[in-house]
């Protein structure tokens, strides 16, 4: 039985939507710093699919390439929030919004 | 059988992430995300992508969440209130969400029969062809990678270490 490419690729437009979506309704920085995780994750799908589609391995190499980046990104940005939290005492992004303390 | 799985798999990546927007205590979103990349590392393996669907459970859902659940655990969490910001957000984010799922799902769809569709087992890419490409073509950028990953590191280190003062 046959998938078409383009389920594949209408549910990472899903999964991605979902993403943006929880980005701007979120309030909490851990779950905004989760849901960018999301979009990540559905692109690297459309990644994957497309490779598939063309027969490429330098599509997999990509989402390999993008794992790699958002383990880095993940372990920075969650030492930036323990920062954030030490110094405000607060993970609500309505009240993290001055550079200043 | 590949289209049953697919959409088993993809309803379960969908509600996934549906519960991951809806649920105000952060320790629910995290687990809800693991779910959702748990099942798209299945979703990797309908694709014939062996090795990153392995790499998938092991960085994403295992790795890097077990990161998320540390964190929130360690600053102890709550539920997220409702604020004055959160109103312009509501107004603007669901029907922006809904605005671009709609748009790229009418672009993919018209254009289905030129994407042609996907068999169970056409094409798997094995460890050996990944790593061809890899370490051979692609050196620089994977070694590349490997200092980024050490600055990380150290950035990590440097932000969450406590100030002595």
């Amino acid at each position: 039985m046959l998938v078409p490419i383009s389920y594949y690729l209408v549910l990472s437009a899903i999964l991605f939507s979902i993403g943006v979506a929880a980005f701007l309704i979120k309030r909490n920085i851990i779950t905004i710093f989760m849901s960018i995780e999301l979009m990540l994750n559905a692109v690297n799908l459309s990644f994957v699919a497309f490779a598939h589609h063309w027969h490429q391995v330098s599509g997999q190499i990509f989402v390999f390439f993008v794992m790699v980046v958002a383990a880095a990104e993940a372990a920075v940005g969650l030492a930036i929030i323990i920062a954030i939290f030490r110094t405000r005492n607060t993970l609500d992004v309505d009240k993290i919004d001055l550079m200043k303390l | 059988m590949h289209l049953v799985l697919f959409f088993i798999f993809g309803g379960l990546c969908v509600a996934g992430a549906l519960n991951l927007l809806l649920q105000r205590h952060p320790i629910n979103s995290a687990l809800s995300l693991i779910v959702v990349m748990s099942s798209l590392a299945v979703l990797y393996l309908l694709l014939g992508a062996e090795f990153l669907a392995a790499a998938q459970v092991i960085v994403y859902s295992g790795a890097i969440m077990v990161l998320f659940t540390f964190v929130i655990m360690l600053l102890n969490a709550g539920r997220e209130d409702r604020t004055h910001g959160s109103k312009a957000a509501y107004a603007l984010g669901f029907p922006g969400a809904a605005i671009l799922v709609s748009l790229l799902a009418y672009i993919f769809l018209s254009n289905s029969r030129e994407l042609g569709s996907a068999e169970l087992g056409a094409y798997i890419v094995s460890t050996g062809d990944l790593s061809n490409v890899l370490f051979r073509d692609l050196l620089l950028p994977f070694e590349v990678t490997s200092v980024l990953i050490l600055v990380a590191i150290l950035g990590a280190v440097a932000l969450a270490r406590k100030e002595e003062n």
